[in-house]
């Protein structure tokens, strides 16, 4: 069971000249040091990710590093490990021109309707394609 | 096989080393936290593709020599409670390094 992340923005005090993931030593309270399984949608995103960098030199890790960092403050501090991922991941296939944000949204937007057609339940969230903006 | 062009070492270890206080344009591996500091270098972990190009889709060559730095903790936090001999290593490229001497 996924526990439900939380949706925070944290206080960057002094952080002058850091990237938004650069905060060592910074204080943060407490570390969140509870273990959950990984859900399916998140075993897929790590496979994905091996398949894209290791098998299909599609992008570097770097490259999804350098995504994720230039992340603004509000999208990083709330979004989860695996959500940052993801969205880095559709980000750099766009970049690299594997596929266009059309077809992401147009192929998003069928997954939606096959879902709700099944009774699941859809999220209203979206991610933004945005750099800075909030997910 | 083919040999990748790889920078000359300019550090050994046991030598003291600076590292260089700069801001990070784009991605960057050296922490904030560690810039402007002094250590020692532990070893040469060898030579790596440039990760600062390589997030960029370059090929990331020459390659730059990795070394294991070894830090004080009371030289990176001022109000360190722990042992005086208390330490910290951190990978730094040497586009990173100075030499402190």
């Amino acid at each position: 069971m996924t526990s439900s992340p939380s949706r925070t923005t944290l206080l960057r005090e002094g952080a002058d000249g850091r990237a938004v993931h650069d905060v060592g030593g910074m204080d943060f309270g407490p570390i969140d040091r509870d273990e959950h399984d990984l859900a399916l949608w998140e075993k897929r995103t790590d496979a994905m990710l091996i398949l894209l960098c290791s098998k299909k030199n599609v992008f570097t890790i770097d490259a999804m590093r350098r995504v994720i960092e230039d992340y603004g403050q509000q999208a990083y501090d709330r979004t989860t490990y695996y959500e940052k991922w993801i969205r880095a991941i559709r980000n750099l296939l766009v970049e690299q021109e594997i596929v266009s944000p059309d077809e992401v949204e147009k192929r998003m937007a069928e997954l939606a309707s096959v879902h709700r057609a099944n009774g699941r339940r859809v999220s209203a969230e979206t991610i933004d394609w945005a750099k800075g903006g909030a997910a | 096989m083919s040999v990748e062009a790889v920078t000359a070492q300019r550090f050994r270890p046991g030598q003291t080393v600076h590292v260089i206080e700069r801001p990070a344009l784009g991605h960057c591996r050296t922490p904030w936290y560690l810039r402007g500091k002094t250590g020692v270098v532990a070893s040469v972990q060898g030579a790596y593709r440039d990760p600062e190009r390589l997030a960029y889709h370059k090929p990331g060559l020459p390659s730059q020599v990795l070394y294991k730095v070894r830090f004080l903790q009371t030289e990176l936090w001022p109000d360190y409670p722990g042992p005086a001999s208390d330490h910290l290593e951190a990978d730094i490229y040497e586009g990173w390094l100075e030499s402190a001497s």
